[in-house]
């Protein structure tokens, strides 16, 4: 929650930043440098694979050395072990303790780094909004559009969703952008994703245990070409409006109506 | 035949409370076993297989979690192994309060009973063993059968605590000093310690829960001011150091069993007691939020627990260097069942205390949480070698237990068909895990290329269960029809072996005596 609400701030104050710059220069969003998250999860991902499959190997290959070179072979032979002085015991804890303690700092390290990739949304973003609930994904754009279990994204643009749920518990996860996060009532929580291929479909399924039908919570990422986007979004945009109109119509006639009525 | 019944019922005695603890436990192991299996079944295809509604999923689900880690891992560990090695290996009669001890062993039994009622009442619970509201409470579901009987287990799991920590403290035969005491004897009181600390947590959160569902309370309902990360919170803060609760007597007796058939001293014993066991304890509270990595909780909390999380690999680095130290120049007889368990479960937990590292780094956990890579981490490094342990130790405690001995064929036979499906089935879960198969899920048609590897896991826990019926049923016919075991068939040192066989009530004519400077692990010297 703390950090929504102070990304949010720090949005807020860097929207107006950007917009003073942007009037002395247009290619300032450009320049911004992504740090998609998920290649890097692909890069630690294969880093710490490797660091745990030399620690494996090691141990098991000790274990069954030892085990083979100290089988028993005569019913009566008893354990012949070196005799550990202070000084030798201490080690023996302290020197493994330093280096799985080396290797955990290093580790957190990297995972920190990656960490703030996947927590520090670019500037140039498109934000939606998604509200889960058994079983569906609605997002609205920011110009009132609406879809359900289908996030339409223009290539090239961050996407991030501000998440919140209207009953039990959901987990919006894109296995093909290497991201999830819940949503949940009474919560906003954010993640985002880069698309970068138009034409390409990306699976969203649920991953938090949400009720009977949580296995087919399904919906899919529709990354566009931007001029395609710009397209559906313009139209999908009017209808949006033309339905605002219309209510709004709708509710002055009413009113009107509701006079009319009073006053006969 | 009604003497006998009444005599169990109405025993004191620590070695049948834990006879009686090693039935029941064995009991919710079979059943969630076979929920187990209906779960594969299930999964074996694409779309419904062996039932139409997702909800008969959903409460296996539920009960194969909840009886295997409450019903099963837990009263074994802490219940019969306790009951049965504790007063043995410290030279005591009994243990501090015989009374309490059988009261604990039947409430226990209450719990097992409670839990499986889930299989008579109309709506049994769908809530899966965490019980997370909101789902928990809007369900139609019995949520209360869950709250009771996590509360019933708990009670049975205090008393435990107060009574083993009592006994060690206070009835130790001349000699058996602290530093001597047996590994298992050491790490099974720090898992009391933790059950102390903790389990009061547990009982809180499921109490509150029913209080929401049946009670109109809004603890967790956010639409009238509650939070529902509240529960989770709480849930973690038990159920994270719950692990440890398991992992310290499973790994202990191990330990036990390694020294025994290398005949071999426990290397660095010092580094094992006070890095590893106590090392365990003092980091087990506050790594919960692991648990939490994908649900908003701040940044600096989520980092700050991916570091104490990456840093339980020290404590736990000292038990593996220990316990592989302690076969180096020891008189190593590898091929018997215990020892074949013990060996299978350190290749299982080097597996999955691996594979534990990525999770706990919070930004790649992002990907893996909740996906099978999770339910494949957690089998691989807690549910089974956890079980092994308890096999093992059941083996190696047989012929004083029953003053018989197994079938050393059959008991090798059932290692290797579990060890083997083991591998099957959890590596092939964790591989597709990574490709995004998220778990609980009923049906997974979004996912069809992962139907092979399903089919190939349903067989790998066909060849596990058929490796645990065989070892039941071993024991069963060892215990009835096995041949006289001798006094001390392993030749082990310590103080469990030099009771007649089985141990009568009281265990010893008298009170052991010991020299000074006695170990239980002490072979080099004869």
């Amino acid at each position: 929650m703390c950090s929504v609400r102070s990304s949010k701030g720090l949005a807020a104050c860097t929207t107006t930043l950007m917009s003073i710059f942007l009037m002395f220069s247009t290619n300032a969003i450009a320049l911004e440098k992504i740090n998609d998250p998920a290649p890097g999860w692909d890069r630690l991902w294969h880093e710490v694979v490797v660091d745990i499959t030399i620690l494996g190997v090691v141990f098991a290959f000790i274990t069954f050395y030892f085990i083979y070179k100290y089988r028993r072979k005569d019913p009566n032979q008893v354990g012949n072990p070196p005799k550990l002085s202070p000084a030798m015991a201490l080690g023996w804890a302290l020197i493994p303790g330093f280096a799985f303690m080396a290797d955990d700092f290093f580790l957190a390290a990297n995972g920190w780094k990656l960490w703030n990739d996947y927590r520090r949304v670019p500037e140039d973003r498109m934000e939606i909004k998604l509200e889960s609930g058994m079983y569906s994904w609605d997002y609205t754009y920011p110009n009132g559009a609406q879809t359900r279990n289908e996030v339409r994204v223009p290539a090239g643009k961050p996407i991030m969703l501000r998440m919140t749920s209207r009953d039990t518990l959901h987990s919006h996860f894109i296995p093909d952008y290497r991201v999830k996060e819940d949503s949940m009532p009474g919560r906003v929580t954010y993640l985002w994703f880069y698309p970068k291929k138009a034409g390409t479909e990306h699976l969203i399924t649920c991953a938090e245990y949400c009720g009977i039908m949580h296995s087919y919570m399904v919906g899919k990422v529709v990354v566009l070409a931007p001029n395609e986007f710009a397209q559906w979004y313009a139209q999908e945009g009017a209808k949006v409006a033309e339905k605002k109109a219309a209510v709004i119509d709708k509710a002055v006639v009413d009113t009107e109506t509701e006079v009319l009525a009073e006053g006969v | 035949m009604g003497k006998v019944l009444k005599e169990w019922i109405f025993t004191t005695d620590h070695k049948r409370v834990g006879i009686l603890y090693l039935i029941g436990s064995i009991a919710a192991f079979a059943v969630a076993g076979i929920t187990a299996l209906l779960i594969r079944a299930e999964l074996t295809t694409l779309g419904p297989t062996i039932t139409d509604n997702p909800a008969n999923y959903n409460v296996w689900l539920y009960f194969h979690g909840a009886a295997m880690i409450l019903g099963f891992q837990i009263p074994a560990l802490t219940g019969f192994m306790a009951n049965y090695f504790i007063p043995l290996m410290i030279g005591a009669k009994d243990v501090a309060f015989p009374r309490l001890n059988a009261f604990s062993v039947w409430l226990f039994f209450m719990g097992i009973i409670l839990a499986l009622l889930t299989f008579v009442v109309p709506d049994p619970p769908d809530i899966m063993w965490t019980g997370y509201p909101p789902y928990s409470i809007i369900t139609a579901g019995n949520t209360a059968l869950y709250t009771f009987t996590v509360l019933l287990i708990g009670f049975a799991s205090i008393l435990g605590g107060v009574n083993f920590l009592t006994t060690v403290t206070f009835m130790r035969a001349p000699n058996v000093t602290w530093n001597r005491l047996n590994i298992f004897v050491w790490a099974t009181c720090a898992a009391f310690v933790i059950q102390l600390i903790f389990v009061p947590v547990l009982g809180t959160a499921v109490t509150l829960l029913t209080f929401d569902k049946y009670l109109g309370t809004n603890f967790f309902d956010t639409t009238t001011g509650g939070d529902v990360l509240t529960y989770q919170n709480l849930f973690w803060f038990y159920s994270h150091p719950a692990v440890y609760v398991i992992l310290l007597p499973f790994f202990a007796i191990i330990f036990e069993i390694v020294a025994t058939f290398s005949k071999n001293r426990i290397f660095n014993y010092k580094m094992v007691v006070y890095g590893g066991i106590i090392g365990i304890v003092l980091i087990s509270g506050e790594v919960w939020i692991h648990h939490l990595f994908v649900t908003g909780m701040p940044d600096w909390l989520r980092v700050g627990q991916m570091v104490t999380t990456l840093l339980i690999s020290v404590p736990v680095g000292f038990l593996m260097i220990g316990l592989v130290g302690t076969l180096f120049r020891g008189s190593i007889d590898w091929n018997k069942t215990p020892m074949l368990y013990a060996i299978g479960f350190i290749v299982l937990f080097l597996i999955g205390g691996l594979t534990g590292i990525p999770n706990a780094i919070a930004s790649l956990d992002l990907h893996i949480s909740d996906t099978y890579f999770i339910v494949g981490h957690f089998h691989y490094v807690m549910a089974v070698a956890g079980t092994f342990g308890i096999f093992a130790g059941t083996y190696y405690i047989f012929p004083k237990m029953t003053g018989r001995m197994y079938n050393e064929a059959i008991g090798k036979l059932g290692f290797w068909l579990t060890f083997i499906g083991t591998n099957v089935t959890f590596w092939v879960m964790m591989d597709i895990g990574i490709d995004g198969m998220p778990r609980r899920y009923y049906d997974y048609s979004q996912f069809p290329q992962f139907e092979q590897a399903h089919q190939v896991m349903t067989v790998g826990a066909l060849l596990v269960g058929a490796g645990f019926i065989l070892a039941v049923f071993n024991w069963l016919q060892g215990a009835i029809a096995g041949k006289k075991a001798p006094d001390n068939p392993w030749g082990s040192k310590s103080l469990e072996w030099t009771t007649a066989t089985p141990p009568p009530p009281g265990n010893w004519p008298e009170v052991p005596t010991l020299e000074e400077g006695w170990s239980p692990y002490a072979y080099e010297k004869s």
